[in-house]
């Protein structure tokens, strides 16, 4: 039995929050300094550059790498062996808030879609929660800007339209974005299972390494050719036109209805923020 | 290229698209909330808490400044979501935008119609930005946080033209050149 304390948790997730807007991780930076040596485009390679010095500042100078500093998403895995004598989500939203107020980061949720008046403390989290075999806890915090996330969707296509259907819908949708998503873009892709399971499938694509393939042969080979299309559509860095639209592409399957083939497209921008530890 | 606010006629004429640009004088800062209010105003005829007369507004919520630090990280926010409210102030003597991203035709038209231009500013390059602010006060709407209105003097701004005064577009034009590879730019 592992017997988590309800401080260390909240410690962790406003340590995970800050270290996550601050620091951006080894993999993403290594392909940003990837794509300036592609780029074609002096532009881009000039914004892929302002992108690089901007990212070495905020870790040298500890302070976040963008204004938008999200709302935060969090992923629990709790093993079976784990003992917590406390609510959750309450703890992981104490952490949000103490990171959000002792970090210096933007304040950026609303109480209500339509009245928007500031929560003033960035809660609530959006907490997703799975239960697994052993005595781990597995947290991973991954703060979510808007201007990636505004351009994502969720559509029902039908399984006739089938993985050519997926990449034309998965084109389209990366064209009309254009420079609004801050390219250089990661791109989530969850195919299969509902509409909501398609939605996380696509957000949990967003946590995988930069570099890994899916084990999947097919949803492999939809990564490497949309990763080559998408990079054919001449957006280029913040949309300045370019060959640099795409750092990855991460596509999770799951089985679905006959009837149905649900494709969530879930946008990264190229500030790729996302922190785990296991406790 | 350098250029100093408040922003002349002449200044405009010389903007092409492409063009880096260092913004160095005052500049002030709306988002969402705050253009909802400003549109409000003029619409009833009320006055503006800034004059927006040749003035250039930068779409951005920057983060909390830290005890010793003039403005916390403050990139550009995506600018299409203010697009329904931008043709008014243009119409009342607002001449520059920074934000990131393109602008609906509207918009673009309403440059050209009113001389204006748009910068993009790099997204995400938020706390490389902030170095090149060197004042931060706030003027309007301190209830709005983050989205309140703050008048900053700013030094050497980097930003790229969007849209200049001739109704060109760097976003659209671009991307054609480097479609399919980049062959089309060969």
């Amino acid at each position: 039995m592992n017997i988590i304390n309800r401080h260390i948790l909240i410690e962790t997730v406003e340590r995970l929050c800050i270290e996550a807007n601050y620091q951006i991780e080894q993999d993403v930076l290594d392909a940003l300094n990837e794509s300036q040596n592609k780029e074609l485009s002096p532009i881009g390679q000039d914004v892929l550059s302002q992108i690089i010095q901007n990212d070495i500042i905020a870790i040298n100078d500890s302070k976040p790498m963008c204004q938008d500093t999200g709302i935060v998403v969090v992923f629990l895995e709790i093993g079976n062996l784990i003992s917590l004598n406390f609510d959750i989500y309450d703890a992981v939203n104490e952490g949000v808030r103490n990171a959000y107020q002792n970090g210096y980061l933007r304040k950026s949720v609303v109480k209500h879609p339509f009245n928007r008046e500031n929560t003033k403390d960035n809660t609530p989290a959006i907490i997703h929660i799975k239960l697994t075999m052993g005595d781990n806890l597995k947290i991973t915090v991954a703060p979510k800007g808007a201007g990636s996330e505004n351009m994502s969707l969720v559509k029902m296509l039908t399984p006739a339209e089938g993985y050519e259907g997926v990449k034309k819908l998965v084109l389209n949708t990366i064209f009309n974005a254009k420079g609004k998503p801050c390219p250089p873009i990661i791109l989530g892709l969850g195919i299969g299972g509902n509409l909501e399971k398609a939605a996380l499938l696509a957000k949990e694509a967003l946590m995988r390494p930069i570099k890994d393939k899916s084990e999947d042969e097919i949803a492999r080979k939809l990564e490497d050719e949309l990763l080559d299309e998408i990079n054919r559509l001449g957006i280029g860095p913040m949309g300045y036109g370019g060959t640099q639209t795409a750092l990855a592409v991460k596509v999770n399957v799951f089985p679905c209805h006959i009837a149905s083939l649900p494709v969530a497209i879930n946008i990264q921008c190229h500030a790729s923020r996302h922190k785990t530890i296991i406790l | 290229m350098k250029i100093t606010t408040p922003l002349t006629e002449e200044t405009i004429n010389k903007l092409n698209y492409g063009e880096k640009v260092l913004i160095t004088g005052t500049i002030y800062t709306a988002r969402d909330a705050a253009h909802k209010r400003l549109v409000n105003l003029i619409v009833n005829n009320e006055s503006l808490p800034f004059d927006i007369k040749n003035q250039i507004i930068y779409y951005v919520g920057p983060t909390p400044a830290k005890p010793n630090e003039v403005i916390g990280s403050a990139g550009p926010t995506t600018s299409y979501r203010m697009d329904v409210y931008t043709p008014l102030l243009l119409e009342n003597g607002l001449k520059g935008m920074i934000g990131k991203g393109e602008r609906t035709d509207q918009v673009i038209e309403a440059i050209k119609k009113y001389k204006a231009v748009y910068f993009g500013a790099v997204g995400g390059a938020a706390a490389l930005i902030a170095k090149s602010i060197k004042k931060c006060e706030l003027i309007a709407y301190p209830d709005l946080g983050a989205e309140a209105i703050y008048k900053l003097v700013v030094e050497d701004f980097p930003v790229v033209v969007i849209n200049d005064c001739y109704g060109n577009d760097l976003i659209t034009e671009n991307i054609k050149k480097y479609a399919n590879g980049g062959k089309n730019n060969e």
